[in-house]
């Protein structure tokens, strides 16, 4: 009888008309989020006479924008770049920054702490006072206007690092005593044992690298000068710039710039924003 | 007999680390993985910073190798009235940008939580121009911000009588306008991460409180933002120094006059990049990189001092 009275308060609560309101309010605001995007597929869908009508649904949806955009093949292109830079720089911070954040989470040796601190006050560095040295460095190196050229500085992140060492703190002695005993090489263990007990935060660091690299804007706007390396985000850049007014075909760049990490989000969303938190908690 | 000395010959550096001790092998092991990293940070990390240093006391221009000139690019930045232009520039970005985005993302993170309704595809909603590419929606932002018959926003507004508004025309509407782009691609970040501070808070707190017979607004008061103080902390700093980087959206929102009109939009990396790759005065552009590494470490600091007195 008790515990009915408890629950029946709270059970009326959850239909108070605030609830409705603020319901209402949250979904009208989450359709303004998303309305520079649907006005960006709408356009994309209108031609060149039709840019004016700001309806949001087209009056005579067409694909010829999309075809004109990619017939030359230039977006192809850029988009083959962007993933696989983004591909690769993953693949490297997943391996060295688990590697990294494993070795100074389980091993204890002298210099460790010294270690771990330098890594981390990289963090402090930003990105733009490096890339003058970087540029230098490249010219020197004939890594200007290339691939490697791209990639290099991202290879492994002290943020990454840093987020693997807390996970792998959380990893048991114990197990990976036992794979020792059983006569396994150090590398094994890590790899083998350690590796498959942190995949939440392999998959969250995979995602953020992904991310980052796939939309980065500044480094490779720099180091590249041939349309061929450009990156998505940077021919999209130039693309717009070259099309002036023309609008419909500005969006439909956006809109082919954007497809492929909506499309990401959609499938992997659950892990996407699990991702998130668990980066945002512990970095 | 036989195998073993077969297991010698195959194998001579086999003996010596059968030598080692358990634990000098595992000290070894480790350097052995560190060894890449370590040369990796050392060049492309740290090397470059002390380099930029060193190039912010140089004239270096690409062309003509690099002469120490001193204090000399400092002294022409201080003295440049452009650059205190792109300083106030950039902190207007941070000082309106970062509490108008923290709120905004607050208030919806502190509803959003208690949605069950559709909440996965609310939340969606918001979180969705996070994962947009920043350079391609300062575009679509730029088209709405065009004059009509183009502009959706002037479009909008004409309907309901209000004047035309020139937005990224103007010398004063330019940079507000650039900022809440730059507020919208960052909202759904912070809205998760709220979303996650407010989960981690344990419900017997709030239960707590309610026997205690607090209202609403004192359980906001006295439980939540108390609790939730490290995930704003980290979200001011998150936040202040995005917008103190602050440039995808204005390089493409301005490209027809970087950072204009008349400068009122750039912002200290725009000044940067114009400096080293459009005049090559990487000298004079290392300087200012300094600036910015100045100002972003004592932000910080800051931020682990108030971590510190928590």
């Amino acid at each position: 009888m008790s515990t009915m009275a408890a629950e029946l308060p709270q059970n009326r609560s959850r239909i108070r008309p605030g609830r409705i309101i603020a319901w209402t309010l949250l979904f009208i605001g989450g359709l303004i989020m998303i309305t520079p995007l649907l006005y960006m597929f709408s356009t994309s869908l209108k031609s060149a006479s039709q840019v004016y009508d700001l309806r949001l649904i087209p009056a005579a949806p067409s694909f010829n924008n999309y075809i004109k955009v990619m017939s030359d093949g230039r977006f192809l292109r850029w988009f083959l770049n962007s993933t696989f830079i983004a591909v690769v720089v993953t693949l490297s911070n997943v391996f060295f920054d688990s590697l990294v954040g494993y070795t100074l989470a389980k091993f204890r040796f002298r210099g460790r702490y010294f270690i771990f601190l330098a890594i981390l006050s990289t963090l402090m560095i930003p990105t733009e006072m490096l890339v003058i040295p970087w540029y230098l460095m490249s010219a020197q190196l004939g890594w200007l206007d290339s691939y490697w050229g791209i990639m290099f500085p991202g290879m492994m992140t002290a943020f990454g690092t840093f987020l693997m060492k807390q996970f792998f703190e959380t990893v048991p002695d114990d197990f990976l005593e036992a794979a020792r005993v059983d006569g396994l090489n150090e590398f094994a263990i890590w790899w083998k044992i350690a590796m498959p007990m942190v995949t939440p935060a392999i998959s969250a660091l995979a995602i953020f690298t992904f991310l980052g690299n796939w939309t980065a804007f500044f480094w490779p706007l720099i180091v590249t000068t041939s349309r061929d390396l450009y990156t998505l985000p940077v021919g999209l850049s130039s693309f717009a710039v070259e099309q002036s007014i023309q609008w419909e075909m500005i969006m439909t760049g956006a809109a082919i710039a954007t497809i492929p990490t909506l499309l990401v989000f959609l499938v992997l969303q659950r892990y996407i924003v699990r991702g998130v938190m668990l980066a945002g908690l512990k970095g | 007999m036989a195998s073993a000395s077969a297991q010698a010959g195959a194998a001579p550096t086999g003996r010596l680390w059968d030598r080692f001790s358990i634990r000098t092998k595992r000290v070894i092991w480790a350097w052995t993985f560190l060894a890449l990293p370590i040369v990796f940070y050392a060049g492309i990390r740290f090397y470059p910073t002390l380099q930029a240093f060193w190039l912010s006391l140089t004239d270096w221009d690409l062309l003509r190798p690099a002469n120490f000139v001193g204090l000399a690019n400092y002294q022409r930045m201080f003295a440049d009235p452009q650059f205190w232009q792109v300083f106030r520039n950039t902190f207007a970005y941070l000082i309106i940008g970062t509490p108008i985005s923290l709120v905004v993302s607050f208030v919806i993170a502190y509803y959003l939580d208690r949605v069950r309704f559709l909440h996965g595809f609310i939340r969606a909603l918001y979180f969705l121009p996070y994962l947009t590419t920043a350079a391609a929606l300062a575009w679509v932002w730029r088209w709405f911000y065009q004059p009509v018959p183009i502009g959706v926003i002037n479009g909008f507004l004409s309907t309901f009588g209000i004047p035309q508004q020139p937005f990224l025309r103007s010398v004063d509407q330019a940079l507000p306008s650039i900022m809440v782009t730059s507020i919208w691609a960052g909202l759904g970040f912070q809205i998760i991460i709220f979303m996650a501070g407010l989960r981690a808070i344990p419900s017997t707190y709030y239960e707590a409180a309610r026997i205690d017979g607090l209202g609403e607004g004192a359980i906001l008061r006295k439980i939540t933002l108390p609790l939730l103080k490290p995930t704003t902390v980290f979200l001011v700093v998150f936040s202040s120094i995005g917008f103190l980087r602050i440039f995808d959206q204005v390089y493409n929102m301005t490209t027809n006059d970087p950072g204009g009109p008349l400068g009122t939009t750039k912002p200290l990396v725009l000044m940067i990049y114009q400096t080293a790759f459009s005049s090559y005065q990487m000298g004079y552009a290392a300087a200012q990189t300094v600036v910015l590494f100045t100002i972003l470490l004592i932000v910080s600091l800051l931020q682990l001092w108030v971590l510190r007195n928590r």
